[in-house]
This record gives structure tokens, sequence and C-alpha cells, in this order.
């Protein structure tokens, strides 16, 4: 007769606690970081480069990019002025021993923020912890309003919420009171950036946001 | 597609406990998956049964316990499961909500088999 062992642990232990050590070795190079998640398409990459130029005059910037294929996105990070590593995951998304892997190529002591460029998905990152200090999403607008319905484990689990594309919002059939609904009841109070890399419009809220962050660590 | 790092850490779990436990055969699994963890049942059943090949877990049943969303109206105080794509109280209609359930994402329990050893050691 088999006997019953109770368990009760998080299936993402493992993970989880090596997401702590990477945490851990962030605050101890007063480095700031945040994981950036979004759909493909939805501007993570467009963010980056619009916001690196902004940072760079104040702070010494890292960007980890996670794909599945290709250097991209670290080529373009680059080309804006950080130092970048790239992580060609072959899966759907980056966890925390990648990230791990992505630190180590970067040296920490020299850098203030590092942004960790997620795999566009909607769906797998929001169970990972990666170790960063923020966990960012980037809706776009033509995405439509019912993401946070459809997603909710998502909208669920961030820290800050940037509302891409809306430069587009004349043309697209997108209703904001609805998507702040659905976002609010996930995610009571987190704070949104409507913003649109397009224009410019909103960046520098966001950038400000950043800023106050990476000097709260760095101090 | 994040169900085989899911079900790699599920098996490395089952085995931690086992051997906590003595050791021994692990014959079930059983698993509390809300409704947010974006979990698919087959697919984890999919490769538990080629990555447990050669485990102790081998062959062992996976039994998930299904969690809805649950959601709490912060204006009426009644918890409901939503209707899709709406979280709009359907007490009060109520816009004022939060999520209550549905995150559980655990391994709740394992059985474990003693293993019949003729005439080997059993040291630890």
């Amino acid at each position: 007769m088999p006997e019953r062992i109770s368990v009760v642990e998080k299936i993402t232990k493992a993970n989880d606690q090596l997401a702590e050590l990477n945490r851990i070795r962030l605050d101890e190079n007063k480095v700031f970081a945040m994981n950036l998640m979004a759909s493909p398409g939805a501007g993570k990459t467009s963010l980056i480069e619009r916001s690196l130029p902004l940072l760079a005059d104040r702070f010494r910037l890292g960007v980890i990019e996670g794909d599945l294929a290709t250097n991209l996105d670290a080529d373009r990070a680059a080309a804006a002025g950080a130092t970048s590593v790239q992580i060609n995951t072959g899966s759907c998304h980056l966890d925390a021993p990648m990230v791990k892997q992505g630190l180590n190529e970067l040296e920490l002591s020299e850098l203030d923020i590092v942004i960790v460029e997620n795999v566009g998905n909607l769906i797998c990152p929001a169970s990972w912890d990666l170790g960063t200090h923020k966990s960012v999403l980037i809706a776009s607008v033509p995405e439509g309003d019912d993401k946070p319905f459809k997603y909710p484990s998502m909208y669920r689990g961030v820290d800050m919420l940037v509302i891409n594309k809306i430069d587009l919002l004349p043309y697209v059939s997108f209703d904001m009171e609805r998507f702040k609904q659905g976002v609010e009841a996930l995610n009571e109070g987190v704070v949104t950036f409507p913003l649109s890399c397009v224009t410019g419009e909103g960046i520098d809220a966001w950038v400000g946001w950043v800023a106050e962050l990476a000097l709260e660590q760095n101090s | 597609m994040h169900e085989l790092p899911i079900t790699q850490s599920l098996l490395d779990l089952a085995i931690k406990h086992a051997e906590e436990a003595g050791g021994g055969k692990i014959t079930d699994l059983y698993l509390v998956v809300g409704k947010l963890a974006s979990v698919v049942d087959e697919s984890v059943q999919f490769y538990w049964d080629i990555i447990s090949e050669d485990t102790t877990a081998e062959g062992a049943k996976l039994h998930f316990r299904h969690t809805p969303l649950k959601i709490e109206c912060l204006d009426c105080g009644a918890v409901f499961e939503p209707e899709e794509f709406s979280y709009t109280c359907n007490t009060c209609s109520g816009f004022r909500v939060r999520v209550v359930g549905g995150d559980e994402f655990h391994l709740e329990a394992i059985d474990l088999e003693q293993v019949e050893v003729s005439g080997a050691e059993s040291g630890s």
C-alpha cells in the first residue's frame, strides 16, 4: 500500500530560489533590474531604444535580450548605447538560470541598470521570476482591450504597465475604460504609463520612473 | 509550451521529497493548478511520460485538481467566478473587484511505495 507524503510546495520553487540569488547579486552591485514582457510586436525593443538615450547620460546600462533565435534585438540595444547580451532561449520564456548566465556575461560592478527583454509571449513568462526588481508589461493598443481578460496571469503579476502605440488610438477600436477595468481587477493600483515610441508622447514619465528606481537602488 | 520546464521542476520536486521520506517508488502525484497558472494537463502528462522514464517516478499517475478564478467584489463583498471577458460583479455590477483565487500552482502530495529489495543493503 503506497504511503501518502504531504508536499505542498510551489512547483517553480527551484527557479524562484535561483531568482532570489540573482536579486541578491544585483543588490550587492547596486544594480536596478527590470523584466520587460509583452506579446511579439508590442514594442519591447522599441521602448528600450527610446529609453536608453534618455538614461545614458546618468546611468550605465546593460541589456539582456531573450529571444528564440537571432541577435537582432541585442544589436539594436547595443546601437542605442547599452552593453548587451543575447540569450537564445530556444523556448518560450526566460527563466532564472538563463538570466544568471546573462548576468555572468555582464560586468555588474560597472552597471547601474539592467533591462531584461523577455521572449515575446503573454503566457509563459508570467510564471517565472527572474530575480529582477520590477516586472513591466508592455501592452499595445492594436492588440485590443480584451487582453487583460484573455491573459489574466500576465496582467496580474506585473508591477508596471506600459500602454504603447497610443498614437494609434484614433484608428483602432480600443476601449481604454474597459481595458483599465480589467487591469485594475487583476492588479489593483498598478502604475500605468500610456505612451508612444513613435511620437515620444509619454516617454518622459516612463523614463522618470525608471531613473527614480535606479537612483534609489544605486544610493 | 512552458509545460516542459514545469514538468522538469515537478519531477525534481517529487524526487526530492521522496528521497527525504526515505525513498521508494513514486506512484502518484497530486497537483493543484489554478486557472491563472495557464497550465495544460495533457501537455504536462505528455512531457511527464518522457522525462520520468528511468527515474523512481516512472509511470507515476498525475492527478490534477483545478481551482477556478475567483473574484471578490469590493463594493458588495460577493465572491464569484467571472464569466469570460468580464470581471464585473454579477451581484451588484460593481467594477471594484480583486482576485482572491486561481493563482495556485502546487504539488500537494505524492504517494510512495516501498520497493522490496531482495538481499540488498539498506544504506542511506
